[in-house]
């Protein structure tokens, strides 16, 4: 028997190697793309020269010429603020309306997810209704609607609708009492805060208590009592250092209070409405995806259906929807650069459009706003990964 | 054994009359009591549910039917204070701009070329989508080559084949949102496939390159694109070349695009059996033949639903290049509503609720379509 270990290579021509083809396509990939960067890169430093527009992020700390309506810091032209300011402003905004888009997406999109569900027939086919007619129309579309056709037609200031003591809704907007905070006032949050954390504790000490002695404690009622209560006693004990300012009609808008742009209104509400339509889809793949069996398990231990529902179906559906929800929320945080199109000074309607007509540096806002986009998935998808390796299901 | 002949006294010779079904077991008197008010809180929900469906849909019918007006030259003929009553949809509006909505601007005579190009591309989708047809590669062959070419040559014009010239800044409307989209899925198809290699290739800087690509593309917004090809595309070509105002977008929506349908062939190749590639590796077929001949013709096969499902979202987010100044369907009718001749305070709605309809009857047309794939893919697989 002769060895069969081959000590030499195959006769073969060098052009049908493998491996040297593969180096070989490599090679001619990173030339092309090589080549590609650098006539771009010459041509747009040729360009730019000849339009005499600066380059680099010198501009960031130059005052900006303009006033956006909707700001979380300081913001005002004659204040002296930068196209930096600018970016921030805009950068806070788009993270305000995505993060409170994520929450109000995510409790509709689960409430019509269930109710696809639901053994009521025309529960059912509502939400079906709801998610197909949602689904199948542009996001822009529907944002134009509610910007245009349903919040510019209310009424004007002076014919506002009221929606609660003190709240009016009308063309320019919400508007509802502002709360001031006075001295002392730092107490009364800090016993909400106190509050709040207090009746976590709490139900965790209950929780181990019931697993250990099987004892149960009133944790609603004591969460409340907590979350409500204390703050509420500390505020009058304080001598009610947190007073309401209310919006009043003068001339011919309002004053006081806090005003909502309809901007923000329609953005929040186009996204969150759309975005939770999907959301609806995964909940219902997610809960389908549960075994029958757990269910009739769950019964047959004795558990009536909310909490079989919260205790054995949900907790494993959400191994199935975590991932997929995840990137609904990158899409409704990337959907939400449409602001531009009704004019809430998001991240992309400040930096990429203003900031980027006056200051004419494409590049560097581009890519700037590029930037911030890549961050914001990266790190979303890097703690979702984290998530799902700690929920996955651990095999033997 | 004998077998009794005697009459046995307790069978009836007749059968009895039949008697109707129980009606609280069966019937819809059943069905609406399981169903609907099986308990209280179910009950509470069937009437919240009848609330919501009163406070929608008779609103809706007198404003979209009973109130509407069909017929009219202008606004006059949606105005409640000329009709002398309540205005709901001004559908004569729609009826009036309906040719620009689907054409733009484009020359009233050369229109028959638009014509031409939408029963051409609506053959092509038809060959490609009915899986029975006969000779499908011949029908990607004609959607992905052929007609491109002859629908370039005949919405641009050339003077080579006696055609006028025509603009692209004169295109308009649902043409445009087609051009839009279907550019976008025929560069981002073969883009898409090309890159799903890569990102499966066992060559580390193809690799690298193709993921790269993929995920910065996935993880910016499209409208950050089209910014990117609208203002930057000028810079990165030498000197006086200026593209075309729509060639600028499609390329961004072309690009991005291909990122989305990369991730969804890869889903595809990923599914097939290792022993698919092997098989084909034991043939002796080099990558290029094992793809082309035995991967790719099973993969893409596997993806088709999730390839309509991309070009859904494609077909949406073409509406974004209004936002850059290209006169798709959304502009267009952005556009009629200053018009004087129809301003009306119901004009917006309608034009908007027309858009909508468009929108819908094409995006559930190809959903169902995509799941009536799915459930054939899927019958193999079932017992």
């Amino acid at each position: 028997m002769t060895d069969v270990t081959q000590s030499t290579s195959p006769r073969t021509s060098l052009i049908n190697d493998p491996r040297v083809r593969g180096i070989a396509y490599q090679v001619i990939l990173v030339a092309i793309l090589a080549l590609l960067i650098y006539e771009a890169t010459t041509n747009a430093i040729e360009n730019l020269r000849r339009a005499r527009i600066a380059s680099g992020f010198d501009f960031l700390s130059t005052t900006a010429g303009f006033d956006v309506n909707q700001t979380l810091i300081p913001f005002s032209s004659s204040g002296g603020s930068t196209y930096g300011d600018a970016f921030i402003v805009g950068l806070l905004n788009t993270l305000l309306v995505a993060a409170i888009g994520i929450v109000l997406a995510t409790i509709l999109g689960f409430i019509v997810g269930v109710a696809r569900l639901s053994s009521n027939w025309i529960v059912a086919k509502l939400a079906k209704v709801y998610v197909e007619a949602i689904r199948n129309v542009p996001l822009l579309l529907q944002l134009f609607i509610w910007y245009n056709a349903v919040l510019k037609a209310l009424p004007n200031p002076r014919q506002s609708y009221e929606v609660g003591s003190g709240i009016f809704l009308n063309n320019r907007g919400l508007f509802a009492p502002q709360p001031l905070l006075e001295p002392g006032a730092g107490l009364v949050i800090g016993a909400a805060v106190a509050g709040i954390v207090g009746a976590f504790i709490f139900r965790r000490w209950a929780r181990r208590r019931q697993e250990m002695t099987g004892q149960q404690a009133p944790v609603g009622t004591v969460a409340l009592a907590l979350i409500v209560g204390l703050p509420l006693l500390v505020f009058l004990l304080a001598g009610r250092p947190i007073a309401l300012s209310y919006p009043e009609l003068r001339g011919f808008n309002f004053a006081g209070g806090v005003q909502i742009f309809p901007e923000f209104v329609a953005l929040l509400v186009g996204l969150s409405t759309y975005t939770a339509a999907f959301i609806a889809e995964i909940v219902r793949a997610g809960i389908l995806a549960v075994s029958r069996g757990q269910t009739e398990a769950a019964h047959a231990l004795g558990l009536r259906e909310g909490p079989t529902l919260r205790l054995v179906v949900i907790p494993q559906a959400m191994r199935v929807i975590v991932p997929p929800l995840t990137s609904q929320y990158l899409n409704l945080t990337k959907n939400s650069s449409l602001a531009v199109a009704i004019g809430y000074p998001d991240l992309a309607q400040v930096f990429m459009g203003t900031v980027l007509n006056q200051t004419g540096q494409a590049v560097e806002v581009i890519a700037i706003t590029m930037a911030v986009y890549l961050a914001i998935s990266l790190i979303t998808s890097l703690v979702m990964n984290i998530y799902n390796r700690r929920a996955a299901i651990v095999e033997r | 054994m004998a077998i009794t002949t005697e009459p046995v006294a307790y069978v009836r010779g007749t059968p009895i009359a039949e008697q109707p079904p129980p009606l609280m077991a069966r019937g819809w008197v059943a069905w609406v009591r399981e169903n609907l008010f099986s308990s209280v809180g179910n009950t509470i929900l069937t009437l919240i549910a009848l609330y919501i469906i009163y406070l929608v849909v008779p609103p809706a019918i007198r404003f979209f039917f009973l109130d509407a007006v069909w017929t009219g030259s202008d606004r006059e003929a949606c105005l409640a204070a000329s009709v002398g009553r309540e205005v709901g949809a001004c559908w004569a509006y729609v009826d009036a701009k309906f040719s620009y909505f689907v054409y733009g601007s484009y020359p009233w005579d050369e229109r028959w070329r638009v014509d031409i190009v939408f029963v051409l591309g609506a053959i092509g989708i038809a060959w490609l989508l009915w899986l029975d047809a006969p000779k499908r590669n011949l029908g990607a062959l004609y959607f992905f080559v052929i007609f491109p070419v002859v629908a370039f040559i005949l919405l641009r014009g050339s003077t080579a084949v006696g055609l006028e010239r025509v603009d692209t800044s004169l295109w308009g409307g649902i043409l445009v949102t087609l051009v839009v989209s279907i550019v976008g899925i025929v560069v981002s198809l073969p883009l898409g496939v090309l890159l799903a290699l890569g990102r499966r290739s066992r060559l580390p800087l193809v690799r690298l390159a193709s993921v790269i690509f993929i995920e910065v593309v996935r993880g910016v917004p499209l409208i950050t694109v089209l910014f990117m090809a609208n203002t930057m595309l000028p810079l990165f070509l030498p000197g006086n070349m200026s593209p075309d105002r729509l060639l600028r977008p499609l390329v961004g929506v072309a690009l991005f695009a291909s990122a989305y349908m990369a991730e969804v062939v890869r889903g595809g190749l990923q599914a097939i059996p290792k022993g698919q590639y092997e098989g084909a590796m034991s043939l002796g077929l080099g990558y290029w033949r094992m793809m082309r001949l035995i991967i790719l013709p099973q993969a893409l096969r596997i993806v088709i639903p999730g390839i309509v499902n991309t070009f859904i979202g494609l077909f949406k987010d073409t509406t974004l290049v209004s936002i850059v100044g290209i006169f798709d369907l959304i502009k267009t009718v952005e556009v009629t509503l200053v018009d004087p001749t129809w301003a009306t305070p119901v004009t917006r709605l309608t034009g908007y609720a027309f858009a909508g309809l468009f929108y819908f009857i094409c995006c559930y047309g190809m959903s169902r379509y995509s799941l009536a794939v799915e459930r054939r893919l899927a019958a193999g697989q079932k017992r």
